[in-house]
């Protein structure tokens, strides 16, 4: 395995107004690993994937994809940056106004010119992959359910296969069993691809199937870090907590007395 | 007094603020229309949006603006003895104002408030973020063929605007005024100039570029779901109006 860590981040910080939602984040991902990144609502996960992504540009701070600066890079050197990555978005973001298999070769064809008909045999083979039939990539996106949906966003993100994969909160608003099969996916294709993978989530079930490893970010900053086999012990009131899903420790939530 | 101030510089720097936005995201997007790769097929299918699906509307305002414009200088004419200009007045308002006005109104409404529907949509459900996450920049796929189909399908929009105009004034002015139509229709040719008809182009092609970019602008910059998705297409047709009868007034006096 390469020393230089895939995605290494320093001191990252971002606010919106007064508010500090990311507060010197410093945290490496290793070529191959899973980590799952848990946090409650409003923690700041999205804003440092989107960081990450170059979606939003942060106050402070260092990105370096495989070594590689990616701060203040140019729009074409971002484009080419983007090529290593693959995302599965929280409401799976698929393209209303294109078929389910043009959805899953848009990469293809529009980021790397491929031809519409090859590109079209790999997004049926990725739809397999999924446990999607080639009858569905000819449906529209909002033909289909929330697991379908899923799924398809899923196909998308492999379809390139790209370097790294980054899943936010990829089971949330499906039922359990759904929710498995998702997990099942994502460390299939992970595994399949060698990709390297950032997932954010607060499901638990999720977090101990899919993560190498897991990171806890409260307050804007990363509070605990290790292997997903010591997350039960991890010596920390707040993971503690919040693995557990109690009302009661040290992270209170802003709610409004009735 | 001093609050008063304050207030009146708040909203003034919130002016200028919001100017400089708009600017920025205009100078972007022209910078990209120009810099590969350019999407034929997303340009053609926009300029037929545009262009063939508007043509019943923009054709039936044309018409009962002419024929409008042919009773009432008739009737205004006649106070003068000069009903013999009615064609020639007809001709004139259709080509170099009413045509391109009442054409870039009409799509702002149709097409403007569409684009803005289409790309906030796409930006309150992570679309937009999805483009660039497949390596692919949004400006070039979204607001670049929007702004081009726009720029380069209204003078064609206004063209037959122009003559559908001066075709409703013919009717009424033969039909109900009593002209001859031989002579009505000899006035509008002899009269007609190239640069009343450029005029209007010109002021089309700048009228599509507000209408395009305005609904690029307020879709892409839409935030909070459903409501800020309204709240944008109601902004990019009531501002996409105001600035074509602005430029309206800024463009006829630079060309006349």
């Amino acid at each position: 395995m390469s020393d230089i860590a895939k995605i290494a981040v320093r001191g990252l910080k971002k606010s919106f107004g007064r508010n500090l939602v990311l507060d010197g984040i410093d945290l490496d991902v290793a070529v191959g690993e899973s980590l799952v990144v848990i946090g409650g609502s409003g923690s700041g996960k999205s804003v440092l994937v989107k960081c990450i992504l170059g979606l939003m540009e942060p106050d402070a701070g260092s990105i370096k994809i495989d070594g590689q600066e990616v701060m203040g890079s140019s729009a074409r050197e971002r484009e080419r940056t983007m090529q290593k990555f693959g995302m599965l978005f929280q409401g799976s973001a698929l393209f209303d106004s294109l078929r389910v298999w043009e959805n899953v070769a848009f990469g293809l064809i529009q980021g790397r010119g491929m031809e519409r008909a090859r590109a079209r045999e790999i997004a049926l083979e990725k739809l397999a992959a999924v446990g999607l039939g080639p009858e569905v990539g000819d449906l529209r996106p909002a033909e289909l359910s929330g697991g379908m949906q899923k799924r398809v966003a899923l196909a998308r993100a492999i379809a390139a296969e790209p370097e790294i994969i980054i899943f936010d909160e990829p089971t949330t608003g499906l039922d359990p069993i759904m929710g498995d099969i998702i997990n099942d996916l994502i460390i299939k294709c992970v595994r399949d691809l060698g990709a390297t993978a950032v997932s954010i989530t607060h499901d638990m079930a999720s977090t101990r199937k899919i993560a190498d490893r897991v990171a806890m970010i409260y307050k804007g900053r990363i509070i605990w870090h290790g292997p997903v086999a010591s997350l039960e012990h991890s010596g920390n009131d707040c993971v503690d907590q919040f693995i557990h899903g109690r009302a009661e420790g040290p992270i209170k939530m802003e709610v409004r007395a009735l | 007094m001093l609050d008063f101030l304050a207030s009146v510089g708040r909203v003034f720097l919130a002016f200028l603020a919001a100017a400089g936005r708009l600017t920025l995201f205009a100078l972007t997007a022209i910078s990209y229309c120009v810099r590969p790769p350019i999407y034929l097929r997303l340009i053609g299918r926009q300029m037929v949006d545009i262009g063939y699906y508007s043509l019943p509307v923009v054709g039936l305002t044309a018409i009962f603006t002419g024929m409008v414009l042919a009773l009432q200088t008739h009737s205004g004419f006649q106070r003068f003895s000069a009903e013999s200009a009615v064609a020639t007045v007809v001709m004139l308002s259709m080509t170099r104002e009413l045509g391109p006005v009442i054409a870039a109104l009409m799509v702002a409404g149709r097409i403007g408030a569409a684009i803005a529907a289409e790309i906030g949509t796409m930006r309150v459900t992570d679309q937009i973020d999805a483009l660039s996450t497949l390596a692919t920049n949004p400006y070039k796929y979204l607001v670049v063929p929007r702004i081009i189909a726009g720029t380069v399908t209204l003078p064609f929009l206004v063209l037959v605007a122009d003559i559908i105009g001066v075709f409703g004034g013919f009717i009424v002015s033969t039909y109900k005024l009593g002209f001859n139509a031989a002579g009505y229709l000899g006035q509008t040719v002899d009269n007609l100039r190239t640069e009343d008809v450029v005029s209007g182009l010109i002021k089309a092609a700048v009228f599509g570029f507000i209408v395009a970019l305005m609904g690029c602008y307020t879709g892409y910059h839409s935030r909070g779901g459903a409501q800020g998705v309204g709240a944008a297409t109601t902004y990019a047709v009531v501002s996409a109006s105001i600035m074509i009868l602005l430029f309206d007034y800024i463009l006829t006096s630079v060309l006349f």
